[in-house]
């Protein structure tokens, strides 16, 4: 069956044997899940993810996977669960008063929670951007963008200045900040620092970006730089955002997952999930009569 | 305006000139401090004071310089059994101090703030002093030790947790491991007030006389021998003002004076080198 392959940058991608549409968004046997994961075009499965606070579930159940260099976006109301499922695919729900989580985070196929993967491992290979920008104030903003490649242990390491480079040019920020690379990070513009925020997490290349609502804080201009990088840097990243503007799921991803209450509603293409929803709850919530 | 603005105006100002008024006559015991010891101190100081030690009584001049070296030495063993302690403890408060040890740690370092020097020159004395068989600078340094580590547990502490979540999240999530996203982002986020607890923390040991009463003891010659009897310049301005002499009150009005100098030196060098090198917007 074709790939959806109406949004640039998918063209160089090899065709994968499946799409999102015609597999079952709830997987209820193990059998199921077995043949799955040999799909090596799937960069993260979730099996039956269940996220909890304590003994209040924030998410039910939830299995669906991310193709490699797609766009996801997450979408529901507040308290959806969008933002506690995306930090459990980094291991960083657990961090969380009271975090934890039953059922499985496959990445590449190998089970994050299984026991054989460090949680410092996992967190090198899926990056993370927060909702406010949150570069580190005692750091330049060369230092922020090596943070994250000094914490493998090289001290000095002679690719470092290309390393940050690229890594700012990713972010498209290179131009603005390359005359002040030893200047404060936290002076830079609250969109500045967010891109500077995308580039500190993409320097060590990982294979995953979670975003976390990253625009929520920035003005119109700011929010469209981001999104314009969304485009870019899923040619070489799997990309999941959580969004409470469904316009910005629209405009970004390929995939669209809706959560109500923390369940899993349904996830589809983008094109086709906001122009032919299947499910009566994600119809109602995307021509706003709830949420 | 109307009688209600006027009222609400009249109220402000008031208050507002309540409270500079307070602040004001806080600190005037300051400045009153401040120019009595220059008033009566500096007048006596001259080089002799810095470098030379203290000549018997009846003889004129001499100086402190046992004195200033003897503090120096007593603060820095201190400081070097103390900070790492302290500090490391109330890192430990903050990062990872939720649990029964955590609130243990707390309760105690409670109490030993709350402990007057005093007793902590006599429970240093019990066990540093007697076993020995003779006082010493390192059962000073011990004693003040002691009343270093509490408080800048609980300061570090303070302003350890004043650094925001969102800080150590996005550390963690750049796979930091989590002992040094405690060092290098949130420690070194705080740093500013962590230095400025301990700076408060060498202010107040540097002036105890009462726990060296019991260790250090004092001692009119120059020495820097640590495992013997060491003066201080708190210790030598409580043996020249109980003086009988009034050149002996004369030096510990300058003695005074010096001990005040050298801790506003301490305190301006040390935040002029952890000055926030970014500075504010």
């Amino acid at each position: 069956m074709a790939f959806d392959n109406s949004l640039a940058g998918l063209e160089r991608s090899p065709v994968p044997t499946r799409t999102l549409a015609d597999r079952p968004i709830r997987l209820d046997s193990a059998t199921d899940v077995a043949t799955q994961s040999d799909n090596s075009l799937v960069r993260v499965e979730t099996r039956r993810l269940t996220a909890l606070f304590g003994r209040a579930i924030a998410v039910r159940e939830v299995s669906l996977f991310f193709p490699t260099n797609t766009v996801t976006a997450i979408i529901g109301p507040s308290g959806c669960g969008k933002s506690t499922f995306l930090r459990c695919l980094n291991r960083m729900h657990e961090l969380s008063e009271g975090g934890w989580v039953t059922g499985g985070v496959l990445l590449d196929g190998e089970d994050i929670y299984g026991g054989v993967l460090d949680p410092v491992a996992v967190r090198r290979r899926v990056g993370m951007v927060f909702q406010r920008p949150t570069p580190f104030p005692t750091m330049s903003i060369y230092d922020n963008v090596a943070a994250g490649l000094r914490v493998y242990g090289g001290r000095r390491s002679p690719q470092l200045d290309e390393q940050v480079e690229r890594a700012l040019r990713q972010a498209a920020l290179w131009d603005e900040v390359k005359d002040r690379l030893h200047g404060s990070a936290i002076a830079l513009s609250g969109g500045q620092q967010q891109r500077l925020c995308i580039a500190r997490a993409v320097a060590p290349a990982p294979e995953v970006l979670l975003l976390d609502e990253p625009t929520a804080s920035l003005d119109p201009a700011g929010t469209q730089r981001i999104e314009e990088l969304c485009h870019a840097l899923k040619t070489q990243y799997t990309i999941v955002i959580v969004t409470h503007n469904m316009q910005q799921a629209a405009r970004v991803s390929d995939y669209t997952a809706f959560f109500y209450l923390g369940d899993l509603v349904e996830i589809d293409r983008t094109s086709k999930l906001f122009t032919n929803p299947a499910k009566q709850q994600t119809e109602a919530y995307l021509t706003g009569r709830f949420g | 305006m109307s009688a209600r603005a006027i009222r609400r105006r009249a109220k402000s100002a008031v208050m507002t000139g309540l409270v500079a008024g307070l602040a004001l006559l806080a600190v005037l015991p300051l400045l009153f401090i401040f120019g009595d010891l220059i008033h009566k101190g500096a007048t006596s100081i001259d080089w002799n004071f810095f470098v030379k030690s203290p000549v018997a009584a009846g003889e004129t001049g001499g100086g402190v310089a046992n004195a200033i070296v003897g503090t120096g030495i007593i603060v820095a063993l201190a400081c070097l059994v103390g900070i790492p302690i302290g500090v490391g403890s109330g890192l430990f408060l903050a990062e990872y101090g939720n649990g029964r040890l955590g609130w243990l740690v707390r309760f105690v370092a409670d109490v030993m703030n709350g402990t007057p020097s005093i007793v902590v020159g006599i429970f240093a004395w019990t066990w540093l002093v007697r076993p020995v068989g003779h006082f010493s600078a390192l059962a000073g340094g011990a004693a003040l030790a002691m009343l270093m580590i509490p408080m800048l547990a609980r300061t570090t502490e303070e302003m350890v947790r004043l650094v925001p979540n969102s800080l150590r999240e996005a550390a963690l999530a750049l796979g930091y491991p989590r002992w040094r996203t405690s060092l290098a982002v949130v420690a070194r986020t705080a740093l500013g007030g962590i230095v400025t607890g301990a700076l408060v923390a060498v202010a107040r040991i540097a002036g105890e006389t009462a726990p060296l009463l019991f260790t250090a003891l004092g001692n009119l010659n120059f020495s820097t021998a640590i495992n013997h009897p060491m003066q201080t310049l708190s210790l030598q301005i409580y043996v020249y003002a109980t003086g009988p002499f009034d050149e002996w009150h004369r030096l510990a009005w300058a003695a005074a004076l010096v001990l005040m100098g050298l801790v506003l030196l301490v305190a301006i060098t040390a935040r002029w080198v952890t000055r926030e090198r970014y500075g504010v917007r």
